[in-house]
């Protein structure tokens, strides 16, 4: 409320703690977060043991029966229109779903951090000339964008993953640039420049760990936003393509039959829907307890 | 000893025979991870009509949350008031419903803040804010409450005022402002207005004017004035009646020119000795030792003895001799004064 | 405001010349040899060479830009290959449904938004504001089209309350053209809603904290007073700068959305472009999207003028 009042309640918390042991005790403390996180580390550890897990192997086909409801004749969340099993087939879709988001936030971070420490630590002209490009990346909607280049380049996969790249790496650029322009602010950077250390010396020692925490929690955001778009250029068959499936791909497929198999959509939906919100929680909580200035950065 | 143990006693003074506004036994508590915690302690002191009387500490005294609570201002889910009441003209505003209150500030009470270049809307004409509020106590038109804003804006001394009520905040000074904010919490000429820290924020040159024109206003229109502020030089300044805290606590209170002159709590003789330009001793810059205590870790018996280069063991004992608390002390001339050792101590004041 | 106004104009033009620059370039990408692309697979090299020469292929680089960007200016932007049909009359025919579609969602989004924002923000810390911020949240993770789908399986399948499929020309009738909006609204408005709520909620409650507000209450100004007219015109910046980002989403994700409920709009001309390879269609579509956007974002800029007076002499 006033400004003599926060001061008073400010006084009242425990002070001085280390960087890191103030992360810890205020991430521990986020119990949404530690959900997400124990989400995220299920759905990982079920894509890279899928095949124990699996109770059909992934492509048999089974034309006797399809369409299966959950529970009937094996088939634990249903069977589809060509008689696989949806258990099955969601395991091993989440292991492309997986790979592909972090394909593009790999993409996104390799063309995002290089030109943001170099607009942020070069200045004037070459930081205006980045900043203009991101600017016009970002004029483009992104899905449109998306599908332009994946209709330019051919339908797959791969080529839909680079594509969420570019289109996520302004977002990068932005946020290591505006780390690197705020760190330089600082005096001791100043006075360590002055005495003539390296540039890359000041980088590593001083910007990297400052930029760290806020990229962090894009990264977790990014990631969400990454599975997202596969999921939707997946939805238009623009993503993976037969007989290899994401969870966007499912419902694609399932779209079909909405009426006949509602299972087809709603269970791959659910898990694209679940781990989204695991990386969001997840990018909030650590941004939560991360201190107050990489919160502003971020 | 004299000590008189009833806490509101403190009343007191030039007040007690027309008070406009009483605040008796106040206490505010904060909430924190720990439970509730308290940072008022038994706040009593009274206004007359007309009258101006400085409330005086360092930061962290409480001044600014006696003010804010007489107003009701304080955030209400994390701070509470347990006891105490504050009576404008008779009137009871501590747990008086949220609607009522809100008819009551600006019109009968309203405050001035610290801060004139972020206590005025970016986005709104000075003149359409002064206008809302003129709209919202005294109805009528939105062409008649443009009038009144005018009228205050240039009474307050903004030169152009019908022109300049259709400026923007930022398009005017820091003095301006705190002129602006002035207008608009004389614009309904309210009983009692709270100055919390109004120059502290600007220039010298410009600080003395603005005292001149509150001095000025309160005069013409027989205006209350609470004058919250850490320097003793403008309560010297302008006020008729001076009110001492410490870390929560009424600590002393009395005529201006009877504290000045004979400080009876160790803590204000401190602070004037803190204070160069009053004592007009030179060469000396003389610092109370030592921190206000936070709420919470507050010492036994006198809140202020850690810090006292008078304390004895007595004082840290407290009244009750457990490390209890120190009960204000009616002294002669309606002076009170919140020391164990009042009667044993002559301090040193200014000329 | 009027110079201010000019200068952002003139700001769009370098952007607009980018961003030309870019979709040109996608002909660049095209692996291999774009004529034969575009010609067919089963093309002879008589038809491939007679597409290079209609598609200008031959002409140095410049010169290919130089037309494209020209015919673009005067608004021609070309002849879809496969149908004939000129790109700028085929994107003017989808663009209404397109529109609308967007409206719709704005709106629903709106509505969801604004008051949730508000009471998540006033609300800080305790359940309403958890409950929204949680919603928000689930709101931002669902893929729409997945949304979407499960609002026809309930909503027009299991209760046939709102058609499952098609669109309705306002034309026909503005009942008939709102109804058949109103789950392809909330399917795509689902996610701008959270998005708006997540930054109302952040911006209000800092204006909330503000010294003026605390004068207007000091002021006694009603509670609902200062929320609704001291704290929203304070707030509103960030949240129209949110709310013109979302402009862009809300086109790219028209094209799912009118995947699942078969509305005849400009996302599935993209499609159907892609699918076909008709360069000249999807270049057109990315440039239109990308107008809009910006005008949106100059629309955006130019509220700041209202809401900020400082913008406004800054200039």
């Amino acid at each position: 409320m006033s400004a003599a009042t926060l001061d008073e309640r400010e006084a009242l918390e425990t002070p001085e703690l280390s960087a890191k042991a103030r992360f810890w005790r205020r991430f521990r403390r986020q119990v949404p977060a530690l959900l997400a996180l124990g989400w995220l580390a299920l759905v990982v550890l079920a894509s890279i043991i899928a095949p124990l897990l699996a109770t059909h192997p992934p492509l048999e086909q089974d034309l006797g029966a399809v369409l299966r409801a959950p529970g009937q004749d094996g088939h634990l969340l249903g069977s589809d229109d060509l008689g696989r099993d949806v258990y099955t087939r969601a395991l091993y879709a989440g292991r492309i779903s997986l790979v592909a988001a972090a394909q593009a936030v790999a993409v996104a971070i390799a063309l995002g951090v290089v030109p943001g420490l170099v607009a942020g630590y070069a200045g004037r002209r070459v930081d205006s000339v980045i900043m203009r490009i991101t600017d016009g990346v970002m004029c483009f909607p992104p899905l449109i964008l998306a599908i332009a280049f994946v209709g330019v380049l051919g339908p797959s996969l791969t080529n839909a993953m680079f594509v969420i790249g570019v289109i996520f790496a302004p977002r990068f650029v932005r946020l290591v640039r505006g780390s690197v322009l705020s760190v330089r602010q600082e005096t001791f950077i100043e006075a360590s420049r002055s005495i003539g250390t390296p540039t890359h010396r000041v980088i590593r020692r001083h910007v990297v760990p400052n930029v760290l925490s806020p990229l962090i929690v894009q990264i977790s955001l990014a990631a969400a936003m990454a599975m997202l778009a596969e999921a939707s250029l997946s939805f238009l068959g623009l993503g993976v393509q037969p007989p290899d499936a994401s969870w966007g791909s499912m419902i694609e497929r399932g779209f079909r039959y909405t009426a006949a198999a509602p299972w087809l959509t709603v269970f791959p939906g659910l898990l694209i829907a679940l781990t989204v919100l695991a990386f969001n929680v997840l990018g909030d909580g650590l941004r939560d307890s991360l201190g107050r200035e990489e919160r502003r950065a971020a | 000893m004299t000590a008189a143990t009833h806490p509101a006693a403190g009343g007191a003074a030039a007040g007690k025979t027309d008070p406009v506004l009483v605040v008796e036994d106040l206490e505010v508590e904060f909430a924190t991870d720990s439970g509730w915690l308290g940072v008022l302690d038994g706040v009593s002191f009274a206004v007359g009509r007309g009258e101006t009387v400085g409330i005086v500490g360092e930061s962290g005294s409480g001044k600014t949350v006696t003010s804010l609570a007489a107003l009701g201002l304080l955030p209400p889910h994390s701070s509470r008031i347990p006891r105490g009441s504050v009576r404008l003209d008779g009137v009871e505003l501590v747990g008086m419903p949220r609607r009522k209150l809100e008819a009551i500030r600006g019109d009968d009470i309203s405050m001035i803040f610290q801060e004139p270049m972020t206590s005025l809307n970016p986005a709104f004409k000075v003149g359409d804010q002064i206008a809302e509020v003129v709209r919202r106590h005294r109805g009528g038109s939105w062409r008649s409450a443009m009038a009144r804003a005018v009228e205050v804006l240039s009474e307050v001394g903004i030169p152009n005022a019908a022109q300049r009520a259709r400026s923007f905040p930022h398009e005017f000074s820091g003095g301006m402002r705190q002129r602006v904010m002035i207008a608009m919490a004389m614009a309904c000429q309210p009983k009692v207005i709270i100055a919390d820290e109004p120059t502290t924020a600007l220039d010298v040159t410009i600080q003395a004017q603005v005292l001149d024109l509150m001095r000025r206003m309160s005069e013409e229109h027989g205006t209350a004035v609470v004058f919250v502020t850490h320097d003793l030089g403008v309560v010297a300044d302008i006020c008729d009646r001076a009110v001492v805290m410490y870390a929560g606590q009424v600590v002393e209170q009395a005529e201006v020119d009877d504290l000045y002159h004979r400080p009876r709590h160790p803590y204000t003789a401190a602070l004037m000795t803190a204070m160069p330009q009053l004592t007009g001793r030179s060469g000396r810059l003389a610092t109370i030792p030592g921190r206000t205590p936070a709420p919470g870790s507050m010492p036994p018996g006198c809140r202020f003895h850690p810090r006292c280069a008078h304390a004895l063991d007595t004082c840290r004992a407290g009244d009750d001799g457990a490390g209890g608390r120190v009960a204000i002390r009616e002294l002669d001339g309606g002076r009170t004064s919140r020391c164990l050792r009042v009667h044993e101590l002559t301090l040193e004041g200014t000329e | 405001m009027l110079q201010y106004t000019v200068k952002r104009v003139l700001m769009m033009v370098p952007l607009l010349f980018l961003v030309s620059l870019g979709v040109f370039a996608l002909v660049l990408l095209i692996p291999g040899d774009p004529a034969i692309t575009i010609a067919g697979e089963n093309a002879t090299v008589a038809e491939i060479e007679a597409t290079r020469e209609r598609l200008g292929f031959n002409d140095p680089v410049i010169v290919q830009y130089l037309g494209w960007a020209g015919s673009a200016l005067t608004g021609d932007l070309g002849t879809s290959l496969f149908s004939n049909e000129s790109v700028t009359g085929a994107i003017l025919g989808r663009f209404p449904v397109t529109i609308s579609v967007a409206a719709a969602a704005m709106t629903v989004a709106l509505l969801i938004a604004v008051p949730a924002g508000i009471i998540a923000a006033v609300h800080r810390g305790r359940w309403p504001d958890r409950l929204a911020t949680l919603l928000a949240s689930i709101g931002i993770s669902m893929p729409n089209f997945w949304v979407g789908i499960l609002l026809i399986i309930v909503l027009a399948l299991m209760f046939p309350i709102f058609p499952a499929v098609g669109y309705t020309p306002i034309t026909d009738g503005v009942g008939a053209w709102a109804w058949g909006l109103v789950l392809p609204g909330i399917t795509l408005g689902t996610t701008v809603a959270a998005e708006i709520t997540r930054q109302l909620r952040g911006s209000l409650h800092d204006v909330m904290q503000q010294d003026y507000i605390r004068t207007a209450r000091a002021n006694g100004l009603r509670g609902g007073v200062i929320i609704a007219k001291h704290g929203l015109k304070n707030a509103a910046v960030p949240v129209v700068t949110v709310i013109g980002f979302q402009v862009g989403f809300l086109l790219g994700g028209s094209v799912i959305v009118e995947r699942v409920f078969g509305l005849p709009g400009l996302g599935d001309l993209a499609i159907r472009a892609v699918l076909q390879r008709d360069i000249p269609m999807i270049q057109g579509i990315v440039v239109v999207t990308a107008l809009v956007v910006m005008l949106i974002n100059l629309a955006v800029d130019l509220s700041y003028g209202y809401l900020n007076p400082k913008v406004r002499q800054q200039g």
